[in-house]
């Protein structure tokens, strides 16, 4: 089991109630991660819509999960 | 100075214009985007923004090199505002600095471009109506949101 710190922002903080959390799991990836947590907080958006970081910067979906890293899901931004 | 900046202060437009004055640029272009009234049919009051600030930066500024290197220009900076904005509030700045006007405008376009679709900020809209949402992200939740809305009433038997 690795122990992966996951922040919310946005939709995500809201849907989740929560700004981060520490969670154990098996996943290999940030893709098996995802479907983990959508599953756990009934999250909208399939991994398709996403973007996600790994320890601050942008990240590919099959990057193996270290103990310890820092992982954001990122929902479709509106910036500018 | 920093050459990508995210603040919650209101943005001093002329304050970065005159950070990006340079004698060998003939030109100097700049886009500002507004916190405007209405969005897809709704009323907007006012706006938050949320930002990942690590990756923001990172990536804010990561654009701006792109924006150099692809059209030559002198200099190039952009400011982005984040948590509780009003209608007709600077919500970002993008200003660039060339020798000649035309890799000026691209660079500007290109800026401000990149930056809605790369920066990782979200859009909080909160409308007259009384309800809000976060904009592009309407199935973010797999769950409707609330809207409070009435059943139609049954139409009359005719």
């Amino acid at each position: 089991m690795k122990r992966i710190h996951v922040q919310y922002f946005a939709a995500f903080r809201d849907q989740t109630g929560r700004d981060e959390e520490t969670v154990e799991t098996r996943a290999q990836d940030p893709a098996g991660l995802y479907a983990e947590l959508q599953a756990a907080h009934s999250l909208g958006l399939g991994a398709d819509r996403l973007k996600v970081a790994v320890n601050d910067e942008f990240s590919a979906w099959d990057r193996p999960l270290k103990d310890g890293d820092r992982i954001v899901f990122i929902p479709p931004v509106a910036g500018g | 100075m920093k050459a990508f900046d995210l603040t919650q202060e209101p943005i001093d437009t002329e304050a970065w214009r005159g950070r990006l004055f340079d004698k060998t640029c003939g030109g100097y272009a700049a886009f500002e985007g507004w916190v405007r009234d209405h969005n897809e049919g709704h009323e907007v009051i006012r706006l938050e923004y949320e930002v990942y600030d690590a990756l923001a930066r990172s990536e804010g500024l990561k654009i701006l090199s792109e924006a150099v290197e692809r059209f030559g220009v002198t200099r190039a900076a952009c400011v982005h505002r984040y948590g509780g904005l009003e209608l007709g509030d600077v919500a970002v700045w993008v200003g660039v600095a060339a020798a000649h006007r035309d890799e000026a405008f691209k660079a500007c376009r290109y800026i401000i471009d990149e930056i809605k679709v790369r920066l990782p900020i979200w859009k909080k809209e909160h409308y007259v109506s009384g309800d809000s949402g976060w904009v592009n992200c309407e199935r973010c939740a797999a769950h409707a949101h609330d809207h409070d809305e009435k059943p139609a009433p049954a139409r009359a038997e005719g």
